[in-house]
């Protein structure tokens, strides 16, 4: 359904999108991964013909997006990190002129904004301004406008950036019920958990390049799946615990002797926790803190551009990961 | 979502898909623009400021030969101040647009992409022909008089000509800039010596004369002459042409130039 061929996209001197092919069938929800500035935003601008790219092409829908623009602008819907409603109207009149702009009978782009504002559960704010909006429901109002013109591949390009863990939570539901409906999706994310939550396959991008794809457990198992992390309160205590921990633990054990921070990569979870939290009491060890970590992305670019890079790319991309 | 076809069936638009979309983008500037009053009621109060303060104020010390009264003189030239300064508004809106991400959906829309700013110039110069109504009112109030309503309604519609002409060079100028800010700050920069360095406010006579030539021919002076001349019942000659010729110039130069630069993003 989306065909991306050897996409590069130079500014000046910098490689946003470096040599990118991807293939995304019919019907898959593609999560496209990656830090702030690797480049996520910049390949679903040249998806959405918002840019041309430098050199190579991408295929949507069957229609080129150099050839025939407008033909792939009929198939996809777009709903982007920006929120790309208008303050000033009300969310009825913001899918009213999206629907205008679709060329739809006025009758049947009142009701496609209607379906929209039901399905996102906007009916009761409908007639109201767009300005007295919550960050969530703005969100889900630009949802609302990728859906009208009935798309065949929805472009969401970080649809939950910025916003407070319960919103996006809530936001996720509607997610989920739009991709369970069959359609073709790809999902630019700085956040595994959501790639995870949403998508089918994920694709893991940085500086411009591909560095990994896979399914969710797949890259979760390339960074050693969770985390069991121990903390005690006596650093003479450190090596005793190591040695607890290395036995529950399928991966080497990872100390941290400023922070007093013993973590082991584990297979079950709360097996795992428990048989350390035993272990560790008998041993009469005194604990500040023990607990389960799920690999973070900060955990998935150290381990994925460990393997593959130097130091420096690992340095870079922390950085980078940090960022909000 | 799947189940329903899409309008992948028209890749290729014709005419009046276009109508349609300008009326859509249009339809959502008055929108906005009307839900924004106090930006209306400070594009209307500053042109009427200038009136007052060039009637009343400056009016006196300004020489001019001629029979007409300082008000019959100055009306013209505030209709064409007025075209100059409310079109650094299409920057603005352009600017914004873009900030906000509005331009990058209409972008990705099938839609006839020069309707985003034909649709914004035209709310502009809608907006501009409502500024200038007041004005006109307001000089009628303080004793602006004219025998010539016909010329008076085909002088405002100059002035609208080249207000809609100023506006797509401002809509290009704010795509380029991209910034609000900025666009606000660099909108100014050519309307002042245009409006100035004109028969605006004052005639042309008494400026210096390395400063002549440029103030006599440019498209602000003909436009007010012209509006001068029929609103006073005398034949506008060369004038009117000249500014009838100056806005169509700039639309066949700032037109493609603005498009070129959307599409281009």
């Amino acid at each position: 359904m989306i065909s991306i061929q050897g996409v590069s996209v130079d500014f000046g001197p910098v490689k946003a999108v470096d040599n990118v092919s991807l293939e995304i069938p019919r019907n898959e929800v593609r999560g496209l991964l990656g830090p702030n500035g690797a480049g996520k935003t910049t390949l679903v601008k040249v998806i959405a013909t918002l840019l041309a790219p430098s050199s190579g092409t991408a295929i949507v829908g069957g229609y080129d997006i150099h050839d025939n623009p407008n033909a792939v602008r009929s198939m996809i819907g777009l709903a982007g990190q920006y929120a790309a409603v208008d303050d000033l109207l009300t969310g009825r009149e913001n899918l009213e002129i999206v629907g205008a702009l679709y060329q739809l009978p006025k009758a049947e782009a009142k009701r496609r904004a209607d379906d929209a504002l039901e399905r996102l559960s906007l009916t009761d704010a409908a007639d109201r301004l767009v300005r007295t909006y919550s960050g969530g429901m703005r969100r889900r109002l630009d949802l609302g406008a990728s859906l009208v013109g009935r798309p065949d591949v929805l472009i969401l390009d970080e649809p939950t950036t910025g916003l407070d863990p319960r919103t996006r939570l809530e936001l996720w539901a509607f997610l989920r019920e739009l991709v369970s409906e069959g359609a073709t999706v790809l999902l630019t994310t700085q956040y595994l958990e959501e790639a995870d939550e949403l998508a089918d396959q994920i694709t893991v991008i940085d500086s411009g390049k591909i560095i990994a794809d896979g399914t969710a457990d797949q890259l979760k198992g390339r960074v050693g799946g969770d985390l069991v992390t121990a903390s005690p309160k006596r650093r003479a205590d450190l090596v005793r615990v190591r040695e607890l921990l290395e036995v529950v633990g399928s991966g080497p054990v990872r100390v941290d002797e400023t922070q007093l921070i013993v973590s082991v990569p584990v297979d079950s979870r709360v097996e795992a926790l428990v048989k350390a939290a035993q272990s560790l009491d008998e041993a009469g060890i005194e604990l500040s803190d023990l607990a389960i970590q799920r690999p973070s992305l900060d955990d998935v670019f150290l381990a994925i551009t460990g393997k593959v890079g130097t130091t420096e790319d690992v340095e870079a991309a922390k950085t980078k990961g940090g960022r909000r | 979502m799947t189940a329903v076809a899409p309008n992948a069936s028209t890749p290729t638009r014709s005419g009046p898909g276009l109508v349609n979309d300008v009326v859509a983008m249009t339809r959502r500037n008055l929108l906005r623009l009307f839900r924004t009053p106090q930006v209306i009621v400070f594009a209307t109060i500053q042109p009427v400021i200038f009136v007052l303060l060039f009637n009343f104020v400056f009016g006196g010390s300004i020489q001019f030969d001629g029979d007409v009264e300082y008000i019959d003189f100055l009306v013209p030239g505030i209709l064409v101040q007025t075209a100059l300064f409310a079109a650094g508004n299409t920057a603005i809106g352009i600017t914004d647009d873009l900030q906000k991400g509005a331009i990058d959906r209409f972008r990705s829309l099938p839609m006839h992409h020069i309707a985003v700013l034909i649709g914004r110039t035209n709310a502009d110069a809608l907006r501009a022909t409502l500024t200038m109504t007041i004005i006109t009112v307001v000089g009628f109030i303080i004793g602006f008089r004219t025998d010539h309503y016909g010329g008076l309604v085909l002088g405002i519609g100059l002035a609208i000509l080249l207000a809609y002409a100023f506006n797509w060079v401002f809509a290009a100028f704010g795509l380029y800039v991209r910034d609000p800010e900025a666009a606000q700050a660099g909108a100014f920069l050519p309307v002042f010596p245009l409006v100035f360095a004109a028969s605006t406010f004052a005639p042309v006579d008494n400026m210096p004369g390395w400063l002549q030539p440029f103030a006599n021919n440019q498209p602000v002076t003909v436009t007010v002459n012209a509006i001068r001349a029929l609103t006073q019942g005398t034949p506008p000659g060369r004038d009117l042409w000249l500014s009838i010729g100056y806005s169509f110039a700039i639309l066949l130069i700032f037109i493609p130039l603005a498009s070129r630069k959307f599409a281009k993003g």
